[in-house]
């Protein structure tokens, strides 16, 4: 009867009862938490996921801007690809993680941090240092941009695990957890039920008993008494006609008693 | 939480995968790096250069933990695209970049084809 979907193996007593009424509380608690915190990376990711895709188009523009300083760059020293090749040895453009904190997911987030001075003092030294200088700077700005995508993109990715991971967790308790412990508490009352009802017929089982007892043992008295009565002389019957009564007073109480608490028990 | 950004911390350098004019461009900027062994943390790739080779230098870039960001040009990564669709790491952070001959095209970037399936979604 209770055996309608998953449920704990667990005694069902009063005090179970209570232990799954507190963590069928705390399941569902948990779950509007964890609700709550979904919805608040959700929101956060979309914003993420916007600023991404125009990040990423605005992109497309400062590369082909750089790339064209470059074009200038060729045109008047010729091409320099071997020498900065060959020059490149230390960075001078590196980037730095900070944090951000998001309903206690760690974002990171690049900050770029450029060394003043570069490998490439000598490049144009001939000719062409101007667009050279122009060149370096467009590049500079060009990966700033780069690196602030970066940051988004990470963001983007991080976000998006750490949301799949709560989502799962929410369904768990939803569709798992809650029912489960539902189906634990509907067990238990059932079986509380069944005893209770097992305890109550046993009870007016013994009653009957008691009662079929009283009165055969009644009868019996009655018997004797009337038997003893046509024995004796009447003079002895007066006396013990209260002796009767008293027997039967002392029996019929119990009896009204029971049949009293009958009435109130049978509802 | 903890080891998810300790590493993140060390990481400052940038890495490309690029042709050559993408490459000499940023290394102007000041990205290029050489240690003492000669490991360069860019990579040129010219029409001649075998698949192997990029998903090598790739894969390099990618296990080494001094690289934040990985700069990767949009025709280089179509040539080792299943390597590249299946990086599913936030550390480096890859971007595919637009090179001179080849303008960007969204569609093709596995980071904006995410995007657009969790927006159609």
């Amino acid at each position: 009867m209770s055996g309608t979907g998953p449920r704990e193996s667990i005694f069902p007593t009063r005090m179970a009862l209570t232990n799954t009424k507190t963590r069928l509380k705390g399941a569902q608690t948990g779950h509007s938490l964890l609700a709550k915190k979904r919805d608040a990376l959700t929101t956060r990711f979309r914003a993420i996921l916007r600023k991404v895709d125009e990040a990423k188009r605005k992109m497309g523009r400062v590369m082909q801007l750089a790339s064209f300083s470059l074009a200038e760059v060729t045109y008047a020293t010729g091409d320099i690809a071997y020498l900065v090749q060959e020059q490149a040895k230390s960075a001078s453009f590196k980037v730095r993680a900070k944090q951000e904190n998001v309903s206690g997911v760690v974002l990171p987030a690049f900050e770029v941090d450029r060394v003043p001075g570069t490998d490439f003092n000598l490049t144009g030294l001939g000719r062409g240092g101007q667009q050279v200088l122009r060149s370096k700077e467009v590049y500079a700005k060009a990966v700033e941009t780069l690196v602030e995508l970066a940051s988004l993109q990470t963001a983007f990715m991080i976000l998006d695990e750490v949301i799949r991971a709560t989502n799962r967790r929410v369904n768990a308790i939803e569709h798992v957890v809650i029912p489960r412990l539902d189906n634990t508490i509907k067990y238990i009352i059932s079986e509380l039920d069944e005893m209770d009802r097992e305890e109550f017929f046993r009870l007016k089982k013994v009653q009957g008993k008691k009662k079929r007892d009283a009165d055969a043992a009644e009868a019996k008295r009655k018997a004797d008494l009337v038997a003893q009565e046509q024995s004796l002389e009447p003079g002895p019957a007066v006396d013990a006609a209260p002796v009767v009564e008293a027997f039967v007073d002392d029996e019929s109480a119990p009896v009204d008693l029971l049949s009293s608490k009958d009435n109130d028990v049978i509802f | 939480m903890a080891t998810g950004h300790t590493p993140s911390k060390d990481r400052n350098l940038l890495a490309v995968i690029g042709d050559e004019d993408t490459i000499t461009g940023l290394l102007l900027a000041g990205i290029g790096q050489v240690t003492q062994d000669q490991r360069k943390n860019f990579f040129i790739v010219e029409s001649k250069t075998e698949v192997h080779n990029i998903e090598n230098a790739f894969s390099e870039y990618t296990q080494r933990d001094d690289i934040a960001i990985l700069l990767i040009n949009q025709h280089i990564a179509e040539r080792i695209r299943p390597t590249v669709d299946k990086y599913q790491q936030a550390f480096p952070a890859l971007l595919e970049i637009p090179s001179k001959d080849h303008p960007y095209d969204p569609s093709k970037d596995s980071v904006l084809k995410r995007v657009q399936k969790l927006f159609g979604e």
